[in-house]
């Protein structure tokens, strides 16, 4: 890989880099025939989720993901890719569409985490991240998931509950960001890069502890200086996930991803005589 | 007395003394000013009023054995993954000292206490969180044994009730915390699809990764007055939208307004609503398998 030596926070850097191509740009590389599907049929449509159906190598797929915007009208429409219940609640309406038309889904992860405003609580937040969870977990057709930049906290899990979860090179996952971590733990947000070191939230690492099943190599200095190059290597990985995954009857996915995650953390605990 | 008398009242004694240690810290004097209303109430009348203020109604958060005491009928309790603790998956600093800390301070090996006991007579696999015991965090070893127990509902077919009091997610255990609410979610979702009956209350306070995983997804979601209920914590989302938060926001009566929850139950009343709940659902849906 090309970019062996970088430290956490330098990867940290590089996963919110303002180039770095998100789920529009990986969409409108890979899919064909995109149709964006809006809004959660409740309240209202929340652009930070971008959600739809289109064809991948000739098959029709679900692709849902987080969506930051490049311009600042973007990142203002897509509330800097921070999603509200209503975005989940669209991914949770995409995903029941994906099981009724036995569509494979692939979802890609960037987000520093769901949005903690006063609207968002008071239309259930919680309740939101916690059903797409529980209905993405049972789904019976093929889920992929990529984490493509940052990946904070429940807000970027909840679209992560996949058959296969893979990591681009430079992405970052962690249980919140670098900044959250060393506010509430050290309840000084300036020692992030402290944090970066301590969380293990590289791709490395999260493989090593088997959160991730694989890592795709981006180019020399991160996916924004070349980004067809990580299209190529994106859409070859995807062709052979899928092909692998489409082999399989519907419960034994469903059978497969509960066993995965069921086993997250096994290792971090013990028997002990109290 | 009969060998399941004497079984029963061993299992009662061992958990009226854990309930013992798990009420509220007991000050040597015998008054203390309640945090709500002010007023000064004796301990003995705290005590009385399973720890809600008897002039104001303020329920104080209470460890996870006194709240089983409260609700378990007598002399069934049988606690579940007794031994079941962290392994500081991450090698993180100082975190093994504060887990003996909070070990040493509450008598848990983790935030959370599951067991077998009956309700009224319904047998059910329940489980506490404590929020003494690192806040009630969620680290991998509070996720298994929550999981472990839906696991032992569905395979014994019993209903489930589940009290939740967590600060979020357990820092120290990074990623694979954040896990935890993937694994007791599928869980659930297993659960319920085999027609397995879910209880949450959530009690004070509820946030971050346990309200945005198990704590929602009962298919009755009861909490206690004035219990603060939410994804972020208010502290973040004042930093965030730069102004204060409303008076009342994000407490049980709140989320009961905005259809969140299916009733606010004061703790005096908790048993009878669960025994109702039980009577009406008996083992829960068809369940199979
Ligand atoms: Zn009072």
């Amino acid at each position: 890989m090309a970019n062996r030596d970088l430290t956490p926070a330098e990867r940290v850097a590089l996963a919110r880099h303002p180039g770095r191509p998100g789920t529009a740009d990986f969409i409108a590389a890979l899919i064909s025939d995109f149709f964006e599907q809006r809004g959660d049929r409740f309240f209202g449509d929340d652009g930070s989720i971008l959600g739809g159906v289109g064809l991948f190598h000739g098959r029709p797929v679900t692709v849902i993901g987080h969506r930051k915007g490049k311009t600042l009208e973007e990142h203002m429409a897509y509330n800097f890719g921070m999603p509200s219940p209503e975005g989940y609640r669209k991914a949770q309406r995409l995903l029941r569409q994906a099981e009724k038309f036995r569509r494979p889904v692939i979802t890609f992860i960037d987000t520093s985490g769901a949005y903690p405003g006063l609207e968002a609580e008071a239309r259930g937040q919680g309740e939101a991240i916690a059903e797409t969870l529980a209905l993405l977990s049972s789904l019976t057709v093929p889920v992929i998931s990529v984490v493509t930049g940052e990946g904070g906290s429940g807000g970027a899990l909840a679209l992560g509950v996949g058959n296969r979860v893979l990591m681009l090179e430079n992405a970052v996952y962690s249980v919140l960001s670098p900044e959250g971590f060393a506010s509430i733990l050290w309840k000084d947000a300036s020692r992030s890069a402290e944090a970066c070191e301590v969380m293990k939230l590289t791709a490395a690492d999260l493989l090593s502890m088997g959160v991730i099943d694989a890592v795709i190599p981006e180019p020399e200095g991160g996916a924004h200086e070349n980004p067809h190059v990580l299209y190529q290597v994106l859409d070859t990985t995807l062709v052979r996930e899928l092909g692998a995954l489409e082999k399989q009857s519907g419960a034994a996915l469903a059978a497969g991803r509960y066993k995965k995650f069921r086993a997250m953390g096994l290792n971090a605990v013990r028997k002990e005589r109290t | 007395m009969s060998n399941i008398n004497i079984l029963a009242q061993r299992r009662q004694k061992l958990l009226a003394l854990k309930a013992l240690r798990s009420s509220p810290v007991v000050p040597a004097h015998k008054e203390e000013a309640c945090p709500s209303c002010g007023k000064l109430v004796a301990r003995r009348d705290l005590s009385d009023h399973h720890y809600v203020c008897p002039l104001c109604g303020y329920h104080h958060p209470v460890g996870a054995y006194y709240r089983l005491s409260l609700v378990l009928d007598k002399g069934t309790f049988r606690e579940l993954e007794v031994n079941l603790i962290s392994n500081d998956p991450l090698q993180f600093p100082d975190y093994k000292d504060k887990l003996d800390q909070a070990r040493r301070r509450t008598g848990m090996g983790e935030g959370v206490v599951t067991a077998l006991g009956r309700i009224g007579g319904y047998l059910v696999a329940v489980g506490a969180l404590d929020s003494r015991f690192l806040m009630g965090s969620m680290s991998a070893a509070l996720g298994e044994k929550v999981t472990r127990l839906i696991e032992y509902a569905g395979k014994n077919k019993l209903p489930l009730i589940l009290f939740s009091a967590s600060g979020g997610a357990r820092m120290q255990e990074g990623i694979l915390s954040l896990m935890q609410m993937a694994k007791t979610a599928a869980a659930l979702e297993r659960f319920s699809r085999k027609g397995g009956f879910y209880i949450s209350v959530l009690t004070h306070p509820t946030t971050g990764g346990v309200t945005a995983s198990f704590a929602s997804l009962g298919d009755i979601l009861l909490a206690e007055p004035g219990a603060l209920i939410g994804f972020a914590g208010p502290r973040v989302i004042e930093q965030t939208i730069g102004q204060k938060l409303p008076e009342g926001f994000q407490r049980a009566e709140y989320l009961l307004e905005h259809g969140f929850l299916d009733a606010v139950v004061p703790r005096d009343r908790l048993r009878d609503v669960l025994i109702q709940l039980l009577r009406l659902h008996g083992k829960g849906g068809d369940i199979r398998g």
